[in-house]
């Protein structure tokens, strides 16, 4: 790691200020996958603003089925919430899936979306739900807000303060673990609504999270697991590694998908 | 046996202090002075080095010293050196490139170090080492041993024309030929045996103190083997005179064998402190033990097995390349050799068998002994092979390896071994009674309804411990012996030390050994203590890998404790006026058989050391030192099933049942045996099923350089384990030991990889058995 200095935030106001004072600064939120970067030498920041400790951050938040997650509320958090469980578990599912137990007390759900990592499981929800992410400047979509790999619609020191979305009839996640770092190596969220369905798929696209509007036209039509069977997933979309093939992975998409119905019930 | 004795679940007196965070490990050594150690290592798999530049680096802060291969070279430290001789069947010896503690000509791997950045912090030091500029001229590369003995193939060293460094055989080559000519049955199969990195806990670490008033030098390093790292960098390395240079291996977090070696860093540190005039630390950090630490296996095989008609084996013809990667490591040579192909004969009497192997220099990390060390090669090999022919000839697993059991012993195998003792059909019973093998049908019948393919698999496994008798091994090319040594020293009060030339990396001797001293002389084992690790403290010794503190160093307790024994007495018989054939010890005293007559023990060793009554003649003290040299080596062997199901639609293996039945002969201290059962399983799951280092084939970038991409097993990978023991005593050691280190690691993989090509109907698939391998092995088998 190269010399940093730390900076630990008390509210969002406090934050952006520092941010703005460091033009090579970067929000921490949990670190989960920065600090690893950072010890490799990979990232440089000058100064880390740490965003943990801001008290407006924290916290789940159920009011009818309209939900609010804070930025700063780490993955065990949502995991644990019993309130998000009795009209969203399939989010407290996934959350229960990242990492290890420490990742889970440590990363928080604003970091895993800002970072967009490929292999990600909260984008995928994110997308899957139609969440709108809050940031210290406005209101954005999810469906805007991830742009491709590593990469989103934040703006230079804007930061996520929150995500919040209508908790959908139903949805579900499968999640099929790389072997070694057991992110997704594929990941399907999929969520149903009086209007409609949504499949997000995780850990398999060439340009990070994606919807598959074929699997979402014939879970509209009928929501069963089977309804998956017929439709295409092009490798050529697909990432290629050495963990797994595009065809591989076009094939782990369709399972999971399939999963994901029957996990939602 | 006593409740502390041998045969006693005693809890480990080590786990205290290291469950609280109390161990002691190279890396939490200080000493004042102390600075911090960066090296500057090849990103170039192959290069020239045309020059460096240091001028930025030395004026970046906290820098002390920058020091390069010529410098070291000047100073007269010589070359990293094999250990271990072999000769090619064409009589010529094995082809030796040089390996510079710091390349200067050439670099040969990715991770090669080329200098020593000295600063006042690790970071400093490795802002520092950044900041050196060297100049590379990027060659050609290859990873990969059957690629690099290719016509086209890079030229790695020029000592080893064609990059092969022997090519060696063992067995009788046109004996074999012969039998596989007239065989009913010939059963062919290629082997591909993946490579591992070791992964120890503790990443490597090492110290170097100069002491310029004494001249003297002291190396903290993570060593499995103090005493020969001292010995070789002292013969070999020329980095100072045994009686200048102490070596301390404290407590170590795990080795698998990757801690044997000397490996550049020690001779660097060591050298960096006298010329900068500090104490040098350097620790590995994780990536940089993927790139630098000693690697294992990484074998490719074709193998032929001949049968008569009635099924018994009648030859067995192998032919193997083994990578030793872009250096040859310390005992590289003896792995794909004497610890691979004597052990061909598995459980089986087999008549004629021939290995050919052929090793070759690659631009990977050398590759040397991790955890089984060839024998998990010999019985992937045999296991897979009579797996395949069971399902060729249409015969049960069970009954084609009954068939060829070897049921008598001693038996002399045609490629030097002499199994001294076994059972082999006990522990395969005892295996497939535990894991309800006649049952399987219907389990597999249940899984098939839920949608999953479900496959049993067995390996019977046999391995050489206790290495080994000094003459055998010295006149296979071993450059040392291989005894080892214990010193029981009693102390006035009649506690006691062992100080004992094994070393213990989390394998627990520091209770066993004490157990062993509880049992003879009745004392609770925490008036014992255990001396290990320190070439100051502890006379000459060989260290601990191969399975062999328990066979030989503990065997060598033993002589010492006879020594000891045969003092007291004679002290005690002179103490109560009777003979001292009568004189028996239990619990704790000494006692004149038959009468009630005693003396307590710590009142024998108070007069040995008052000296004020002792028979005539006598020296004062109590203190015995023996040296054992093993008669032969130790054959632990036993059976192992798996049972896995398939997940056809993602190509998951799940383990759902494992079975291990070993024969270790008798066991000192049961917990501790399972404890080194599940570590050996577990790392052989890790390679049939997770485990793979890889590298890029063009550039030779190691692509597995963290966990993110090196799969590690991970509790909830393993099953709950199943074991047994089954015990036929070795009779070729005083305790009737034979070692269990190792044989988890070298049994289980063959077992997994039979249970998953049962579950798919499939012969062909590789280690690791990844989803994605399975998925793809189905997809072609449809």
């Amino acid at each position: 790691m190269y010399a940093t200095s730390y900076h630990r935030a008390s509210s969002v106001e406090d934050a952006v200020k520092l941010r703005g004072e460091h033009e090579e600064g970067r929000y921490l939120s949990g670190g989960m996958t920065l600090i690893a970067t950072m010890k490799q030498r990979l990232a440089a920041p000058s100064d880390l603003i740490d965003l943990r400790h801001i008290p407006d951050l924290k916290g789940v938040s159920v009011d009818g089925r309209n939900v609010r997650i804070g930025a700063g509320t780490p993955h065990a958090d949502v995991a644990g919430s019993s309130m998000l469980r009795s009209v969203c578990p399939a989010i407290c599912a996934l959350a229960g899936m990242i990492g290890d137990p420490h990742v889970r007390h440590m990363g928080t759900i604003g970091g895993s979306i800002a970072n967009n990592d490929p292999a990600a499981d909260y984008p995928a929800a994110m997308l899957g739900l139609g969440a709108t992410i809050i940031t210290d400047r406005r209101w954005l979509a999810a469906d805007d807000f991830f742009t491709g790999m590593f990469e989103t619609a934040l703006e230079e020191g804007e930061m996520v303060t929150a995500v919040t979305f209508e908790a959908p009839e139903k949805a579900g996640y499968a999640k099929f673990a790389n072997p070694a770092s057991r992110y997704a190596l594929t990941g399907v969220f999929v969520a149903k609504r009086g209007d409609g369905v949504r499949v997000a798929v995780t850990g398999a696209g060439a340009d990070g999270v994606f919807r598959h509007a074929g699997m979402e036209a014939a879970l509209a039509e009928t929501w069963s697991p089977d309804s998956v069977a017929g439709t295409e997933v092009a490798p050529a979309d697909l990432l290629s590694d050495m963990h797994a093939s595009p065809d591989y992975r076009a094939n782990l998409v369709k399972v999971m998908a399939k999963r994901a119905v029957m996990a939602a019930g | 046996m006593g409740v502390e004795g041998i045969g006693a679940r005693v809890t480990r007196k080590e786990d205290k202090r290291f469950l609280t965070g109390k161990g002691r490990y190279t890396d939490d050594m200080s000493v004042p002075g102390m600075k911090h150690a960066c090296f500057v290592r090849s990103p170039y798999a192959h290069a020239r080095i045309r020059g460096m530049d240091t001028t930025a680096a030395r004026e970046m802060p906290g820098v002390i010293g920058i020091l390069d291969g010529r410098q070291l070279q000047a100073d007269g430290i010589g070359n990293l050196i094999c250990g271990w001789m072999i000769h090619s069947k064409d009589g010529s010896p094995m082809k030796m490139g040089a390996w510079r503690p710091l390349a200067y000509e050439t670099v040969r791997y990715v991770g090669d170090a080329v200098a020593i950045v000295v600063a006042d912090t690790y970071a400093e030091a490795r802002d520092a080492a950044e900041a050196v500029t060297v100049d590379y001229e990027e060659l050609p590369a290859v990873t990969e041993a059957v690629s690099a003995l290719q016509a086209e193939a890079p030229q790695i060293h020029p000592e080893a024309p064609g990059n092969l460094i022997f090519d060696w055989q063992i067995g009788d080559p046109e004996a074999t030929d012969r039998a596989i000519a007239s065989a009913a049955h010939v059963t062919e199969i290629k082997i591909h045996n993946n490579r591992l990195s070791p992964n120890p806990m503790e990443p490597r670490s090492t110290l170097g103190i100069y002491d310029a008033a004494e001249e003297h030098y002291t190396c903290y390093t993570t060593s499995q083997n103090p005493h020969v790292a001292r010995l070789v960098m002292s013969a070999f390395y020329n980095v100072a005179p045994e009686n200048k240079l102490r070596v301390i291996a404290p407590d170590v977090g795990g080795g698998f064998g990757s801690k044997i070696y000397i490996y550049p860093e020690e001779i660097v540190c060591l050298w960096a402190s006298k010329k900068t005039g500090v104490p040098v630390k350097w620790t590995s950090d994780r990536t940089e033990a993927f790139l630098t630490d000693a690697h294992g296996r990484d074998h490719v095989s074709t193998v032929k097995m001949g049968f008569d008609a009635d099924h018994r084996i009648v030859g067995l013809k192998v032919d193997t390349i083994a990578n030793l990667g872009a250096y040859m490591s310390l005992f590289s040579s003896a792995v794909p050799t004497y610890l691979y192909a004597t052990l061909l004969s598995g459980q089986y009497a087999i008549p004629a068998i021939h290995a050919n192997v052929r090793t070759v220099y690659t631009n990977t990390v050398p590759v040397d002994a991790y955890r089984g060390a060839g024998r998990p090669e010999a019985t992937y090999l045999l296991e897979r092979t009579m797996e395949t022919a069971a399902r060729e000839l249409g015969l049960s697993p069970a009954e084609l390896r009954r068939k060829n059991f070897i049921r008598s012993f001693p038996y002399q195998t045609p490629v030097i071994m002499n199994y001294d003792a076994g059972d082999y059909e006990a522990s395969l019973s005892a295996a497939m009674q535990a894991a309800d093998w006649d049952g399987f049908p219907a389990r597999k019948a249940e899984a098939a309804e839920r949608g999953k393919k479900r496959g049993i698999g067995m390996s019977c496994y046999i391995e050489a411990c206790g290495i080994a008798p000094s003459a055998a091994v010295g006149s296979l090319g071993a450059g040392v012996g291989l005894w080892e040594s214990a010193e029981v020293r009693v102390n006035a009060v009649g506690t006691i030390e062992v100080l004992t030339g094994s070393h213990s990396h989390g394998q627990g001797h520091e209770t066993t050994f004490a157990q062993l001293v509880a049992e003879r002389l009745g004392v609770p084992i925490d008036s014992v203590n255990i001396v290990h690790g320190d070439t100051d403290k502890v006379q000459m010794g060989m260290g601990t890998y191969g399975s062999r503190s328990g066979a030989v160093g503990m065997s060598a307790v033993v002589k010492a404790l006879d020594k000891v024994e045969a003092k007291a007495k004679k002290i005690a018989a002179h103490m109560m006026e009777a003979d001292e054939n009568d004189i028996v010890i239990e619990n704790g005293e000494l006692k004149v058989a038959g009468t009630d007559k005693t003396v307590p023990w710590f009142q024998v060793a108070l007069s040995a050391y008052t000296a004020h009554n002792l028979p005539a003649g006598m020296e004062p003290g109590l203190k015995e030192t023996a040296f054992y040299d093993p008669a032969n080596f130790t054959f632990p062997a036993g059976c192992y099933i798996a049972e896995v199901e398939v997940d056809p639609e993602t190509g998951k293996t799940q383990i759902v049942q494992f079975v291990a039945a070993d024969d270790f002969g008798n066991i000192i201290n049961p917990m501790i045996v399972e404890g080194q059962v599940h570590g050996g399983l577990a790392q052989g799951i890790g390679q049939a099923l997770l485990e793979e280092v890889r590298y890029d084939p063009e550039s030779g970038q190691l692509l597995t350089a963290s966990y993110m991409d090196y799969a590690m097993p991970r509790a909830d990978d393993l099953p709950s384990f199943d074991l047994s023991h089954q015990n036929t005593p070795c009779p070729s050691n005083p305790l009737g030991i034979k070692g269990c280190g190792e044989a988890g690691a070298i049994g289980s993989p063959p077992a997994l990889i039979n249970a998953i090509t049962d579950a798919i109907g499939t012969n062909d698939l590789t280690m690791p058995a990844t989803p994605m391998k399975v998925w793809l092995a189905m997809q072609a088998n449809h």
